[in-house]
């Protein structure tokens, strides 16, 4: 079995972003203690029912982790350590924001143990970080990264593309300068209208107007270009990494591994008594909160996954790699052959058509993956070759 | 009541245009005779189907009796027969008119007369009627009662000297119409003793009496509880009820000779009681049945299918309730690779097949699609065997083929001077082969020849545009004539769509085919993989277009957080394509043919 992968969520944000459909409340004071304390006992709970697992990745997202106190962070990682079995190479990542508040904090969050910061820098121009609603400016930004790379082993920045208006010249001069910032990782999204944001009310009045699919495609060609002669391979659909620094944690969602999740609003995946759990947590970070500290966890429904749904969603997570779906791993966590999960005429279309491809791999034997061009279209092709 | 002598009966229709006033002269006549309080009246008493009410047309015949006590101190039965306006119930309204004795000739006297009076006119003069010319809205400004006097004379043909000059709406001289009624036109004749000769003009289903019976007794009497038989199909029923409308239904004891009234009886659907048949004494039957009876026979044919398919069962059940009060249409069941099950259904004309597509939709609340209408083809095989071809999917393969014969039409279009050329253009590009062309002031009356199926294809969408809504057009069926018509298939990645075959002549059969190719390729959705839409005459493509497959379409964010909402949201896409139809590796939605086929209508 993949090694655990434990996913803490901080769901505090100093503002609301208009794009962002995450978990993120503003809250004006912090309830740090109370937090803290609640987030503890989600692990204890996780730790007391998983047992002594091996432990590869912790990964702080949110909402703002950068804005927990340190040493709730430092806590959290002591505990982990203590009620799991770490691996040598543990990964321990933090996700940040630039402003100067939060990276006043990095070295005391290096301190507690975080080897691994994701910043959200989003943008290097000053105006569109004003029409993605950031607090902060691109020269805090580069500010902030080059603190944090003095300081953690490893480092990675979040940007957006394709945003209104954006050329492609202008992207890549863009790109260009980020990579010349000296991450070994890089998240390179574009901008998605996602529902009940301010996004979505401006996208459907007209005043903000995506660039269109043969465009948007475009773009995501060059992003892979660019990226590459920087040394930095996209290894996922909007991730970029040099070789062997890859997001371990997230690697863990895409070969969908399991992992525990914590917090207010945090899904999991475990195996347990022979079944794999699918959990959520309640997503109003106060009731969250209450409800931990009554029964000392805030897990809401946990329901078992069938072996065909997991066929389903390991296919959609496993294809958005570049390394794909090994045929044995699948069936081995699915109960399902790879192709009783698959309309064989289907992926023969696709094979012909470059979408996806099968390959054999020395340690992992039958590999099905989607070239560049495949996951590209990888929704339409899921629906088309899922069954 | 019913013993009203012969010289005291008047039995009378009324021609006019839509919006000429037929109806609200109908109301005034009603309205000065007393029949109805003004409490009473609805405005437009006889048209009583919401449907009619709204488009200011008749789709069904009625008649309403009155008494007026003219200035000669007699007092007289005026029977009102109002019938159906529009050519596509030709047969209908010649019957109708075939119970009467004479017409009023409605005018709006600041328009003239338009195509349709004229279609309507010519068949009251064929069956003999004393015509009085009445021109309305006198009232108004723009009025020309000589212009349209000379007009009537010259282009019609009947003396319009004596022609009566009202305003419906403000009931002017509405005295003067029924004072013409009376000294005008000639009593009905008709011996009480003969045996008994009753004209069916029309029938219906009231869901308390059951089928309804309009009749206009000609010879003999037709009596309560008499057994009656209709003489086309041999049939006999016990008679109920007898009366007359005065507007309301009101029994009476019997009907004699010039009588109009109704009948009703043990008579389970209106498919059993033919328009025009001869209704007889089954003891004593007539010798001989009245003249004109015609079977109705459809003359375009269309799918109709549920846009929902849950729906079938209730388009069937609202198929058979309209068919229970309209025996004209006819419908099968039939099945379509693309659009699912539907019917084809077979209509007197493309009126009539709106008609039956709105009330299936506004009182029966279903979402229907309907295929592209298509004319009755007659195949004529090299076995020598005809066959009549209403769905161009179950076209024969050419080489069975001798020669197909199509239906044509004589239509009659006027339209102002000013509109003329692009109505002439539009006709010769339809295959129209002029047969008179006259002028009256500015306007012109142009009759052509024409291909019904060449009027079915958005022929008076195009006329309303190319004449700004000025041309009126009417038509009459004329006889078949062999052509070269071909069947175009649409191809979807070289697997045909049935539902968007079609027949066309071999000259328009390019351009046609290149239309539809073009509008499905905006209509489709990109695919994963690329889309070939092709129109092809049998093996040959003579059009093409390609979709591209789509070129991005991928999730940019997902992680362990999204994975249960994307795998609901996969597993909701496999159900929807249960919607869909696969061609080769793409599956096309429904809604994609839908459209296309709503953007032909």
């Amino acid at each position: 079995m993949l090694p655990l992968a434990l996913y803490i969520h901080w769901p505090f944000c100093l503002a609301k972003c208009p794009y962002c459909d995450f978990n993120s409340h503003v809250r004006d004071t912090l309830p740090q203690a109370r937090f803290a304390a609640a987030l503890r006992a989600e692990l204890a709970f996780e730790a007391e029912r998983l047992g002594r697992r091996r432990l590869g990745s912790i990964f702080f997202g949110g909402g703002t982790p950068s804005l927990m106190a340190p040493a709730t962070v430092a806590a959290l990682i002591d505990d982990a350590r203590t009620l799991f079995d770490p691996a040598d190479d543990l990964e321990i990542t933090l996700e940040a924001n630039p402003t100067s508040i939060e990276a006043g904090r990095f070295a005391e969050f290096r301190a507690a143990g975080v080897g691994r910061v994701s910043i959200g820098i989003q943008s290097l121009d000053d105006d569109a970080l004003r029409l993605l609603g950031r607090q902060h400016s691109a020269a805090q930004a580069i500010a902030a990264l080059e603190l944090a790379r003095g300081l953690f082993p490893r480092l990675s920045f979040d940007l957006i593309y394709a945003r209104p208006g954006q050329t492609l010249p202008a992207w890549r001069a863009e790109l260009d300068r980020a990579l010349g910032l000296a991450a070994d990782h890089l998240s390179l999204y574009q901008l998605t209208i996602e529902p009940g944001t301010r996004f979505e009310a401006l996208h459907r009045q007209g005043a903000i107007v995506l660039p269109d699919p043969d465009d948007a495609a475009a773009l995501y060609v060059e992003t892979a270009t660019t990226a590459a002669r920087h040394g930095l391979l996209g290894y996922e659909v909007s991730n970029y990494a040099r070789p062997g620094s890859e997001s371990r944690h997230n690697l863990a969602y895409w070969r969908y591994g399991d992992y525990a999740g914590i917090g207010p609003g945090a899904h999991g995946r475990l195996s347990l008594d022979g079944a794999l759990l699918a959990t959520r947590r309640h997503r109003a970070p106060e009731l969250w909160a209450e409800r931990v500290e009554r029964c000392g966890h805030g897990s809401t429904a946990e329901t078992p996954i069938a072996p065909a749904e997991r066929a389903r969603e390991m296919l959609l997570m496993g294809l958005r790699l570049g390394e794909g779906i090994a045929a044995t791993a699948f069936e081995r966590r699915t109960g399902l052959p790879l192709d009783a999960a698959l309309d064989p005429s289907m992926v023969a279309a696709c094979i012909e058509e470059d979408y996806l491809r099968w390959s054999d791999d020395p340690a992992r034997g039958r590999v099905l993956s989607a070239t560049g061009e495949g996951r590209l279209r990888l929704e339409a092709l899921l629906a088309a070759i899922a069954v | 009541m019913t013993d009203t002598p012969l010289d005291l009966i008047r039995n009378f229709s009324i021609i006019a245009h839509i919006d000429h006033g037929k109806s609200t002269l109908a109301d005034r006549l009603i309205q000065a005779c007393g029949a109805l309080s003004e409490r009473e009246m609805t405005n437009q008493v006889l048209d009583n189907m919401e449907l009619e009410r709204e488009r200011g047309i008749t789709i069904k015949a009625q008649t309403v009796r009155l008494a007026y006590p003219a200035k000669d101190g007699k007092t007289y039965t005026l029977n009102l027969m109002d019938t159906p306006g529009h050519v596509d119930f030709a047969y209908e309204v010649s019957r109708s008119l075939a119970a009467c004795e004479g017409s009023l000739l409605v005018v709006d006297a600041s328009q003239g007369v338009e195509a349709q009076t004229l279609a309507n006119v010519y068949q009251a003069i064929d069956a003999n009627h004393e015509i009085v010319p009445i021109l309305n809205k006198i009232d108004l400004p723009a009025a020309e009662p000589e212009r349209v006097k000379a007009q009537i004379e010259e282009v019609i043909g009947i003396d319009a000297s004596d022609a009566v000059e009202i305003s419906a709406k403000t009931g002017l001289n509405i005295e003067g119409v029924l004072e013409a009624l009376v000294t005008r036109l000639p009593a009905p004749k008709g011996d009480a003793n003969a045996p008994l000769k009753a004209l069916l003009v029309d029938s219906w289903y009231d869901a308390y009496l059951g089928v309804v019976i309009l009749v206009r007794v000609k010879e003999g009497r037709l009596k309560r509880h008499a057994k009656i038989r209709m003489m086309s199909t041999g049939s006999t029923y016990n008679v109920d009820q007898v009366g007359v409308f005065a507007p309301a239904m009101r029994p009476v004891d019997d009907l004699g000779p010039g009588e109009m009234g109704y009948i009703t009886g043990a008579i389970k659907t209106v498919a059993d009681c033919n328009v025009g048949d001869t209704i007889t004494e089954d003891r004593h039957p007539a010798a001989e049945a009245l003249a004109g009876f015609k079977p109705s026979i459809p003359v375009v044919w269309c799918g109709l299918y549920p846009i929902d398919a849950d729906d079938f069962e209730k388009l069937r059940d609202s198929l058979a309730k309209l068919r229970l009060n309209d025996a004209s249409f006819h419908y099968e069941a039939e099945t379509s690779a693309a659009l699912g099950f539907g019917f084809r259904c077979g209509f007197l004309g493309l009126l009539h097949l709106e008609i039956i597509q709105e009330r299936l939709s506004r009182e029966f609340n279903l979402d229907l699609i309907a295929t592209a209408p298509s004319v009755v083809y007659r195949i004529y095989r090299t076995s020598g065997a005809m066959e009549e071809l209403h769905n161009p999917a179950d076209m024969p393969d050419g080489s069975v083929i001798e020669r197909i014969e199509e239906p044509w039409i004589t239509a009659t279009i006027m339209v102002p001077d000013d509109y003329l050329g692009a109505v002439l253009t539009l006709c010769n590009e339809r295959r129209g082969q002029q047969q008179d062309l006259t002028y009256v002031g500015n306007r012109a009356m142009a009759v052509y020849r024409l291909p019904l199926n060449e009027v079915v294809f958005d022929f008076y969408d195009r006329l309303k545009s190319v004449s700004r809504g000025y041309a009126s057009f009417d038509y009459q069926m004329d006889k078949y004539e062999e052509s070269d018509l071909v069947r175009i298939s649409i191809l979807v990645n070289l697997e045909p769509v049935d539902a968007l075959s079609f027949i066309a002549h071999r000259s328009a059969a390019e351009s046609r085919g290149r239309a539809i190719c073009a509008k499905l390729k905006e209509l489709i959705p990109r695919q994963l993989f690329k889309i070939a839409i092709q129109a092809a005459i049998g093996s040959r493509v003579i059009a093409r277009e390609t979709i591209g497959a789509l070129s991005k379409d991928v999730t940019a964010k997902c992680y362990g957080g999204d994975i249960s909402r994307k795998r609901k949201l996969l597993e909701k896409q496999k159900e929807g394509k249960k919607r869909m139809r696969q061609f080769g590796k793409v599956e096309i939605p429904q809604s994609a043919f839908l459209a296309a086929l709503k953007m032909d209508a």
